[in-house]
């Protein structure tokens, strides 16, 4: 939660910085916008968090955004089904990636940098495939089914009704909800719950929780089912939000940007630590750094990757920082350190 | 040993004048005077969370005092860093023993100080260099051997060997024999008393009494934080040593009147991956307190965690009140009242940055939830019976697990276990690195278990942990029982043929 806040306070230091530095960053277009996309990769955050918090690492994120982006469009438009079962088969691929990649690391015992890894090209490649590399997309109709991204949720005094119609004033756009129920959702399920006991605790220690009768392989299983499950989700909403999907490059790199913002967000990689408020903060962060980029004008957008790996080291290596400087206050007697003090 | 203390130099080689740390409102130290000469084994003894692990990593330049300085050869010095100790001839041979298991014997005992030419790896001067130091502690293995193929003792003797070959003058030895058998014991004993007498001071930390006797010239007893005293070796007594450690008594293990109930564990023709030609036959009753006793290597361990399901039998069958258990499932196992203490609790127990609190619940989280969501008032009245009746020191269970002492992380995975009322209960060295006092708790806590209708098996190798908890014994070599005895008939001697038996050839 300290994390949370710690990053809170960096995101809005940003906000304030592009605000004073470019025009437009707090108009309620941008605003909106913003909200948008954090929202859309917030849910990816949550996913890749839930992997993380379980000991694991899930880099297949993008490529499953890509392939359910795909899907999604080409059942409804190609191959005609009906919303809802097109949106029910991109859940299940969802689930069954994660299920695949849950049994491969709990009962194959493979590393779930390996099977992801090869998720990210596989699941690319069969993407590519089946749509032959064409842009998918939803040829104007399907209006219905793209509110659930690409709709407005109007806010009384905030959003003039009159002004509705030219998008000028500010709405709760649609995804938000989504990521709301979502993070709500698994921050009950992580913090009260029996499952998320164990799966804080087969990712803080997998030996020790064995031990203690927990079912590690089945609690394993449930992070990569659920990583991936909201990956599907999350690249359904982005295909609804944006209207097409080119199999090339749609959501590559989004397991950096969730992986990123799950880390800054206060997930350890060494598993077992996390809290969802921080990783949705996290998401924020990335946005409005990108955003920053792209609205400040002495800096180049070419640079968007050096700038956001650079803030990225910069709030780990300050968290870190922060962190040893605790642990010397409170150091303990008990706790062996000589592996790491020579 | 004798006339050793004609080569004891007047000056001392290490000495701490005032010695305090604080580790938050702790005071782990206070105002502790210590001093080592050349040729001198001191031994320094108390419970766990005494002071003996924190005296130990200042000395060795793993913390540095909060108040009071460290002189070495008489001169003051601020050791900067572990290596920096080793730069002045101070070496710490740590209980988790710090080697690298990938590489072998060679590489580990030059390790920080590999011999370059040209920049370049100098094999043939580093084998030399290990030859040498491995000739020095009388451990003949080739130093091409790896580590991860050496047993616990010879890894220890590796260690010493560093140490030694790195120049060192001052051996600060934690726990040294925690995990050794006897015979490996008496080696590494005359292996230090050899060392003292080509002038290495010795600063030895133990829990073993008997040890600290043999070869120690002089005692230090730390109790909470400070020096309760110090004893000559001519005046050191068993009794003295422990009145001065404890500060309150120790309640004897008492057997009372054990009645046994029915069968609540039997094991038939039960084969282990480590042991797979031997064949394990057992059965323990309720109320009743079987203790395994083997050497190191003898498959104490995997028998246990065989019988939990944490490995897999090769064949045979546990069955718990008759039923058999599915192979291969701590998880099947704990559900039917099956519970393990683990030998390496750091690993294979805790989860050290966790409060205790949750440490406790861990094996009953679904018993203190309704509808999968976990009651924090009910998982906090568990902790606070636990500590309560682990008498947990301190009683704090929102501390990390991992700032308790040895004693007192013992009790934590206990209690785990306790609160899910076990109808069998495994352990695997209840009290390995754990103090005479809170293994005197320990072990009153396993006879109220029994007492109250669990069926106890544990493995121990100290003899005399066996032969004080158990009412029956049995013994293993190489996987196989050599040997059953009724605890009040067996005496060490017994024991110790039965586990060194060879195998009727």
């Amino acid at each position: 939660m300290k994390k949370a806040i710690g990053i809170l306070i960096l995101m809005l230091a940003i906000a304030a910085f592009t605000a004073l530095a470019a025009e437009g960053f707090l108009s309620a277009y941008n605003l909106e916008n913003l909200c948008r996309r954090t929202a859309l990769f917030g849910i990816l955050a949550v996913g890749a968090g839930i992997v993380i918090m379980a000991g694991g690492i899930d880099l297949s994120t993008g490529s499953v955004v890509c392939l359910a982006g795909c899907l999604l469009p080409w059942l409804l438009v190609s191959q005609e089904w009906s919303a809802p079962a097109a949106v029910g088969m991109v859940i299940a691929c969802g689930i069954a990636i994660g299920l695949f990649h849950g049994v491969l690391v709990s009962w194959g015992r493979l590393q779930p940098f390996l099977v992801t890894l090869c998720g990210l090209l596989f699941y690319r490649g069969v993407a590519r495939g089946f749509t032959e590399d064409q842009t998918q997309g939803f040829r104007g109709g399907f209006e219905e089914l793209r509110t659930l991204a690409t709709g407005r949720i109007p806010v009384p005094g905030l959003t003039d009704l009159e002004a509705f119609e030219g998008a000028s004033a500010f709405a709760i756009p649609a995804p938000v909800v989504s990521l709301l129920a979502i993070a709500l959702l698994a921050a009950f399920l992580l913090r009260f719950t029996v499952w998320g006991r164990w799966l804080l605790a087969t990712g803080r220690n997998p030996q020790a929780a064995a031990y203690s009768g927990i079912p590690v392989k089945w609690v394993t299983l449930s992070a990569f089912v659920l990583g991936a499950t909201l990956s599907a989700y999350g690249g359904m909403l982005f295909v609804l939000d944006i209207g097409s999907a080119q199999p090339a490059d749609f959501g590559n790199f989004y397991e950096l940007y969730a992986i990123a913002a799950a880390v800054l967000g206060g997930c350890s990689l060494r598993g077992g630590e996390g809290s969802v408020v921080g990783i949705v903060v996290g998401a924020a962060l990335m946005q409005v750094l990108r955003n920053a980029i792209t609205l400040v004008e002495w800096i180049p957008d070419n640079l968007e990757y050096a700038v956001i790996g650079a803030v990225i080291l910069v709030g780990v290596l300050a968290d870190e920082l922060v962190r040893r400087f605790a642990g010397r206050r409170r150091a303990t007697s008990a706790t062996p350190t000589i592996a790491n003090s020579s | 040993m004798a006339g050793a203390s004609e080569h004891v130099s007047p000056r001392a080689v290490i000495e701490g004048r005032g010695l305090s740390k604080r580790f938050g409102g702790v005071l782990a130290l206070d105002r502790v005077d210590a001093s080592i000469r050349a040729g001198e084994v001191l031994a320094v003894v108390g419970e766990n969370g005494a002071g003996k692990s924190t005296l130990m990593k200042i000395l060795a330049g793993v913390q540095g005092p909060d108040e009071g300085t460290l002189l070495v050869d008489g001169e003051a010095v601020r050791l900067r860093s572990v290596r920096d100790a080793q730069r002045r001839g101070i070496a710490l041979v740590h209980q988790e023993l710090n080697l690298a298991e990938n590489l072998d014997v060679a590489a580990n005992i030059v390790l920080g100080r590999e011999p370059r030419r040209l920049g370049v790896l100098d094999r043939r001067k580093a084998t030399r260099l290990a030859e040498e130091a491995l000739a020095k502690v009388g451990l003949r293995v080739p130093s091409h051997t790896p580590v991860a193929t050496l047993g616990v003792g010879a890894r220890q003797l590796v260690e010493i060997a560093k140490a030694l070959s790195a120049n060192a003058r001052v051996l600060i030895l934690d726990e040294p024999t925690a995990s050794l058998s006897k015979a490996e014991t008496d080696r590494l004993l005359a292996l230090l008393a050899e060392l003292k007498r080509r002038g290495t001071a010795i600063v030895l930390i133990s829990h073993r009494l008997d040890e600290v006797l043999r070869i120690a010239d002089r005692i230090v007893v730390l109790r909470d934080g400070t020096i309760r005293g110090e004893l000559d070796r001519d005046n050191a007594t068993r009794e003295a040593i422990v009145s001065l450690m404890v500060g309150r008594s120790v309640p004897a293990v008492s057997r009372g009147n054990v009645s046994l109930g029915a069968a609540r564990l039997s094991l038939r023709g039960v084969r282990t991956e480590a042991h797979p030609h031997a064949s394990v036959d057992l059965e323990v009753r309720a109320g009743e307190v079987v203790g395994i006793a083997g050497l190191v290597g003898s498959g104490r361990t995997e028998l246990l965690e065989t019988l939990f399901g944490v490995r897999r039998a090769v064949a045979g069958e546990v069955a718990i009140e008759g039923r058999p258990l599915p192979k291969g499932s701590p998880r099947a196992a704990a559900r039917r009242g099956v519970a393990l203490v683990p030998e390496d609790r750091a690993h294979h127990g805790l989860f050290l940055p966790d409060p205790v609190r949750r440490n406790f619940s861990m094996a009953t989280l679904s018993r203190l939830a309704r509808f999968g969501v976990v009651s924090t008032s009910r998982e906090r009245s568990l902790a606070d019976r636990l500590a309560r009746e682990l008498q947990l020191r301190p009683p704090d269970h929102a501390r990390a697990a991992g700032t308790l002492s040895g004693g007192n992380q013992q009790k934590v995975v206990l209690g785990r276990w306790i609160a899910t009322a076990p109808k069998v209960l495994l352990l695997d060295e209840p009290t390995r690195g754990v103090d005479v006092g809170a293994r005197a708790e320990i072990h009153a806590i396993v006879r109220r278990l029994a007492a109250d209708g669990a069926a106890v098996l544990f493995a121990s190798s100290e003899l005399d942990e066996v032969l004080s908890l158990a009412d029956r014994i049995v013994c293993l070599r190489e996987g196989e029982v050599t040997g059953e005895l009724v605890a009040t008939e067996a005496s060490e001697e017994s024991l110790m043929r039965l586990m060194t038996a060879e195998r009727a050839a």
